[in-house]
This record gives structure tokens, sequence and C-alpha cells, in this order.
């Protein structure tokens, strides 16, 4: 299924993702890693999971915000196969903490920060993402 | 403070992943499939996202300690190990299947799509053994690599 490219809305976005990263760390002093924040507030809770459990919170309010704002609900296409997102939930969450991180933390806090771990990181997910999509799509043609 | 920070943070950073269409995994497949139906957007994402946290990281840098906490916590790490490797990679095989990282998947909860009320708890479980398999459970990222 084609998407629209969206260069400018892409771009302005993620400059918002940029500005509340760096956000983040000029408040509180914590890297805007999604899997770092979130993995802080699974049982056993850690010590000082206040501002995690604010910017999830945020997270979540984003949704409704967007939504009051812009008068249109986010537009999205989840794929309707339920054991694929189960499988794909459990490797994206295993992998980020393995692998101290993820999109956000180790894609653009990671590489801002020029991190050699995270610039390597960063090729090795793209690239087995996109091993995966290319097996999916025109190999079994799922 | 840092809790209303915090608060502020994730929600611009919300409004940012829907404004650019990472909320939406079609998008986010579409970028990953170079040979077919290509859609070039998230690498725009990613680099308006550098183009602001780079240099504003740099500044920051030159703070003694935050606004509204007692210091820095950065990662400390510098060498690459097989972890940080295959942990990438096996998160890259998830990503490919779903078009779900953590933060988009926790920003489409409200919209409440049958896959992402899936793929979410599982992400979690997923978290969790990773945390378990490591010996870092209740200690986060950040106390684990270093």
């Amino acid at each position: 299924m084609q998407t629209e490219f969206t260069p400018w809305l892409s771009l302005l976005g993620g400059a918002l993702i940029g500005l509340s990263s760096l956000w983040l760390l000029a408040a509180t002093g914590r890297i805007a890693g999604i899997s770092g924040i979130v993995s802080r507030l699974l049982p056993p809770v850690a010590a000082g999971a206040g501002t995690g459990t604010a910017f999830v919170a945020g997270l979540l309010l984003a949704v409704p915000v967007f939504t009051l704002f812009s008068g249109a609900v986010p537009q999205q296409t989840v794929s309707p196969d339920l054991l694929l997102l189960a499988v794909a939930g459990l490797l994206v969450g295993f992998g980020a903490v393995f692998g101290n991180g993820c999109t956000s933390g180790h894609g653009v806090c990671g590489i801002s920060r020029l991190s050699q771990r995270s610039i390597i990181a960063t090729a090795a997910f793209m690239f087995t993402a996109v091993v995966t999509v290319f097996m999916m799509r025109h190999v079994l043609g799922a | 403070m840092a809790i209303v920070s915090a608060l502020l943070a994730g929600l611009v950073f919300g409004v940012g992943l829907l404004i650019s269409g990472m909320a939406d995994p079609a998008k986010v497949l579409n970028f990953l499939d170079i040979w077919g139906t290509w859609d070039p957007s998230l690498a725009f994402v990613m680099g308006g996202a550098i183009a602001v946290a780079m240099p504003g990281f740099r500044l920051v840098g030159r703070r003694a300690r935050p606004y509204f906490s007692a210091a820095f916590q950065m990662p400390a790490r510098t060498d690459i190990d097989a972890r940080l490797v295959t942990g990438a990679g096996v998160f890259g095989v998830g990503w490919g299947l779903g078009g779900f990282c953590p933060g988009p998947a926790l920003a489409a909860v409200p919209l409440f799509a049958g896959g992402t009320m899936v793929f979410v708890p599982a992400m979690l479980a997923g978290m969790w053994l990773a945390s378990a398999v490591t010996g870092s459970l209740g200690k986060g990222l950040l106390a684990r690599s270093s």
C-alpha cells in the first residue's frame, strides 16, 4: 500500500521530537530514549520513576491533544494480523532493552551525541528491518 | 518542575510523532520497503530531530547541571559489544514485522487499533524479559549499560 511522501510535515514533526529530547535533557538530565524510560517503569520499579511516568503520560496525551487542535483523528493502518504484532512487539521490546536503546535513544539522541555505539546500533536495526520487510513483502509475499 | 517538564516533553514528542506520520506503521514499513512502495518520510523525521538535537545537546552540555535535577545521566559506555549489535538486530526484525517501535506504539494506544493493543503488552513483556535476562530488573537502561 502506497503512503503519501510528506517531507515538510515529517521535517516539522522530527524537529518537535528533537526539541522534546533537548528539553528533557536540559530540564531533567535524561536522554529521551523511550525503551529506557519505559523499561524503568516495569516492576520492580526503580527509584525516581516520577519523570518517566510523566513522560509516558505526556506521550499518551498526544493523540487527544492533536485531535482537539487539528480537528482530525491521526490516520494509521495497523496490520490486522494479531499474531504477527504479538511477535513484533516481543522482538521490539526484547531487542530494544537488550541492545540498550531504540529509534529514539540510539537513532535520534545517540546520533546527535555522535555516539559510536548508537551509530552502529542504528545501522544494525535499519539493516535487519529493511531485510525483514524485503523478505515479508517481496520473498514471502505476505 | 522536573515532572511537569517531563510531561511536556512526552506530549511534544508524541505530537511530533503524529505530525510526522510516524504513528502510522504503514508509513514506517514503506520507508523500510526501499525496493517497493518506498516513502522516504522517516529520513526527514530523523533529519529534523537530529538537526535540532545535535546543536542543542552541545549547548546543554556546557551547563554544569540540568535545570530541575541534580546531574546529567548520560550513557557512559563507548565499547561495541555483541549485545548491542544483537539487540539492535532483533529490534530491527520486530520493527520490520510490525512497523511499530516503542514511542509510536505507546503514542498510538489512545487510537485503540487491535494490533496496537496486542503489540504494546507484548513489547512490555519483551522488555521485562530482556531486563530479567541481563540481570538489571528495576535498574533502567543507563544503570544496565554502565
